[in-house]
């Protein structure tokens, strides 16, 4: 049974490289998080986030200003492109049975996987340049609200899709006009999907650098005028990260502790939202819960 | 091949069956009045807009490129200069940053992310399962910048003093490892893209993999195959379109990459094979430059946007064609970018 006995001890070897690309793919995550609050949070006190930056390296800077500005870009954002996001989801989930549906969805999966840089230019082409607003909040917003739309409308798709047909079968048959039984009992009972899809899109433009470099571009000052550049998180990481001053270089780590503390803050409470919900629901749990958790 | 693991996968989950029959019998009938029809449009255009703008901004983006376009036409894809000075402009470098990176990303990358969805799909047991997909999920929502941040101060010092002196030696006689470790170049932007893939190569994978019917792991188990042997024989076998796919879903992401890469990669306008060297990628260009580049190099910063943008439009309806409707890239994603 030499031969039996090779086949086991590959087996196990086998299993051992598994596990080995397992931990290999989470340590740099653990290393990361680390490396950030150790670094970051000495930097962290009420000043620090209540004060703007300067840019000079001098004591007394913060990260203020680019808190500030990130809640607004993502709230712009948000208001731009969830509705959007929303009705598209609505329209291929429910009227989206025939070709143009298809292109539809398509063209979001499309948009979902494509280089957010590329979308920073196109939003720089329209707001940017040809509408002459000039680098500003309201052009880094709409880069950001192009990058939520296709996010929100697959997932608004597929929480439509898990309300049971019945209830719908159940509102026509009652004489419920379509509109109203889309509107106020499909999305009513996708509810949560719609919820998770939305703010897990905010999680994902809260962190995008990229485009904000060729739209929003960067402001030192205390701003909310929509047409005027404005400093954000992850800009102010990008800025300061190779900067020779301590003082520069210690309010990206900070700034950065404070950025993956909203995201990760986000990301983790979807999930943990999701599983207390899918407890209820054998079905879904197979369904929604995993189909999204495996995907990247 | 896909379609057909993806089908059976679903019938395997109670449920789904459902969502999947709804799909195909419309189940409401003809709208019944103008407000639904009225609804219905409303709801189309919404679906509509977003289609019809990026396919407007694409056209805006190549009336900004115009200048660049008439002054280099073709010759700009392969000019190997870039000189603001002398305004010659020409993306080969760039493009072969991007791709000699990318390639670098799938080379690591694709392994270790089998590796992961064959642990997390046919190993783990039950309750390890979730909190570990979970912790590989968050990989990807960590944003480019903060991989780009701890690559510079944590991830540089172990590439200039092991890494890059470890492939120095054994491979220092090829092309590929010339030059000083200097830890801010190629090879640790490909290290870094590897590490960023991971997460939408290994979820896709491990979709396609859960999506094998037991009975295919049933057979070969009670041929007397081991564990290994049935994720090979009948687990990778039948998923491997999917895998494929994932591959190049990865490879779409590696593409796009910005702020991590340029944070890494040295930004240096040259071409050279050695990984050693400090290069500079299309998306990093533009990041680098953006700030002061106007007139003919803002034209030519923004047809390097355009190449990127078939590019990656060329690799993602690609993968979206293998994959199907497996998986529609959603949440968590940092995209990257």
């Amino acid at each position: 049974m030499n031969n039996f006995k090779r086949r086991k001890l590959v087996n196990m070897l086998a299993s051992g490289v598994a596990l080995t690309c397992v931990v290999l793919a989470v340590v740099p995550l653990i290393y990361i998080l680390i490396e950030v609050v150790r670094i970051g949070a000495p930097a962290i006190d009420w000043e620090f986030l209540t004060s703007r930056t300067k840019g000079t390296g001098e004591p007394g800077e913060g990260i203020g200003n680019a808190i500030l500005g990130t809640l607004l870009l993502v709230g712009y954002a948000s208001a731009i492109g969830l509705p959007i996001g929303i009705f598209t989801g609505i329209y291929v989930s429910e009227f989206g049975n025939n070709r143009f549906g298809e292109t539809v969805r398509f063209f979001n999966d499309i948009l979902a996987n494509f280089p957010s840089i590329v979308i920073g230019l196109l939003a720089y082409a329209l707001v940017v340049d040809y509408m002459d607003v000039g680098f500003s909040l309201i052009a880094g917003a709409f880069a950001l609200a192009i990058i939520m739309i296709p996010i929100v409308a697959n997932t608004t798709e597929e929480a439509l899709r898990m309300v049971p047909n019945s209830l719908r079968e159940g509102a026509l048959a009652l004489g419920v006009p379509r509109r109203r039984a889309v509107m106020r009992i499909m999305l009513v009972n996708a509810k949560a999907g719609v919820v998770t899809g939305s703010l897990l899109a905010v999680a994902r433009i809260a962190g995008e650098t990229a485009p904000l470099i060729l739209t929003a571009f960067y402001s030192n000052y205390w701003s909310a005028s929509p047409f005027e550049p404005i400093a954000s998180l992850p800009q102010t990481i990008f800025r300061n990260y190779n900067s020779p001053s301590e003082v520069l270089l210690q309010q990206a780590w900070g700034a950065a502790l404070v950025l993956i503390t909203i995201v990760l803050a986000i990301n983790i409470s979807v999930r943990l939202l999701m599983r207390s919900r899918t407890k209820k629901s054998k079905a879904v749990k197979k369904t929604w819960l995993t189909r999204l958790s495996l995907r990247a | 091949m896909v379609a057909e693991a993806s089908e059976h996968g679903r019938l395997d989950h109670a449920g789904t069956g459902m969502a999947k029959a709804r799909k195909h019998s419309s189940p409401i009938g003809p709208l019944a009045s103008t407000g639904d029809m009225l609804f219905k449009y409303a709801v189309m255009a919404v679906a509509l807009f977003t289609l019809v703008l990026v396919w407007f901004l694409v056209l805006m983006m190549l009336f900004e490129a115009g200048d660049s376009i008439a002054e280099f036409g073709g010759g700009f894809l392969i000019g190997d200069v870039w000189d603001p000075n002398r305004e010659v402009y020409g993306a080969l470098p760039f493009v072969f940053g991007t791709l000699l990176t990318s390639a670098m990303a799938i080379l690591i990358g694709v392994p270790l992310s089998v590796g992961v969805a064959i642990y997390l799909s046919e190993l783990s047991p039950p309750w390890l399962r979730e909190p570990l997909s979970f912790l590989v999920e968050l990989l990807a929502a960590v944003p480019s910048v903060i991989y780009g941040l701890w690559a510079m101060y944590a991830l540089r010092p172990v590439m200039v003093d092991t890494i890059e002196p470890f492939f120095k030696t054994v491979l220092g006689w090829t092309p590929f490892f010339e030059g000083e470790p200097i830890g801010l170049d190629k090879f640790t932007a490909g290290i870094i893209l590897a590490i960023m893939i991971i997460p939408t190569v290994a979820s896709v994978s491990k979709e396609a993999m859960m999506a094998v019917p037991l009975s295919q792991r049933e057979a070969a188990l009670s041929l007397g195959a081991t564990r290994y042997e049935t994720t090979r024989m009948a687990v990778l076998t039948y998923a491997r379109s999917g895998i494929f796919g994932a591959c190049i879903l990865g490879l779409g992401r590696a593409i796009g990459e910005t702020m991590a890469v340029t944070m890494t990669i040295g930004n240096a306008n040259l071409i050279s094979w050695s990984l050693l060297d400090p290069g500079q990628t299309m998306s990093s260009l533009i990041a680098n430059n953006w700030g002061e580049a106007d007139g003919l190099q803002l034209s030519a910063l923004i047809e390097i946007g355009i190449v990127l943008f078939v590019i990656a439009l060329v690799v993602n309806v690609f993968a979206r064609l293998i994959v199907g409707r497996f998986m529609k890239a959603v949440p968590t994603t940092g995209g990257g970018l």
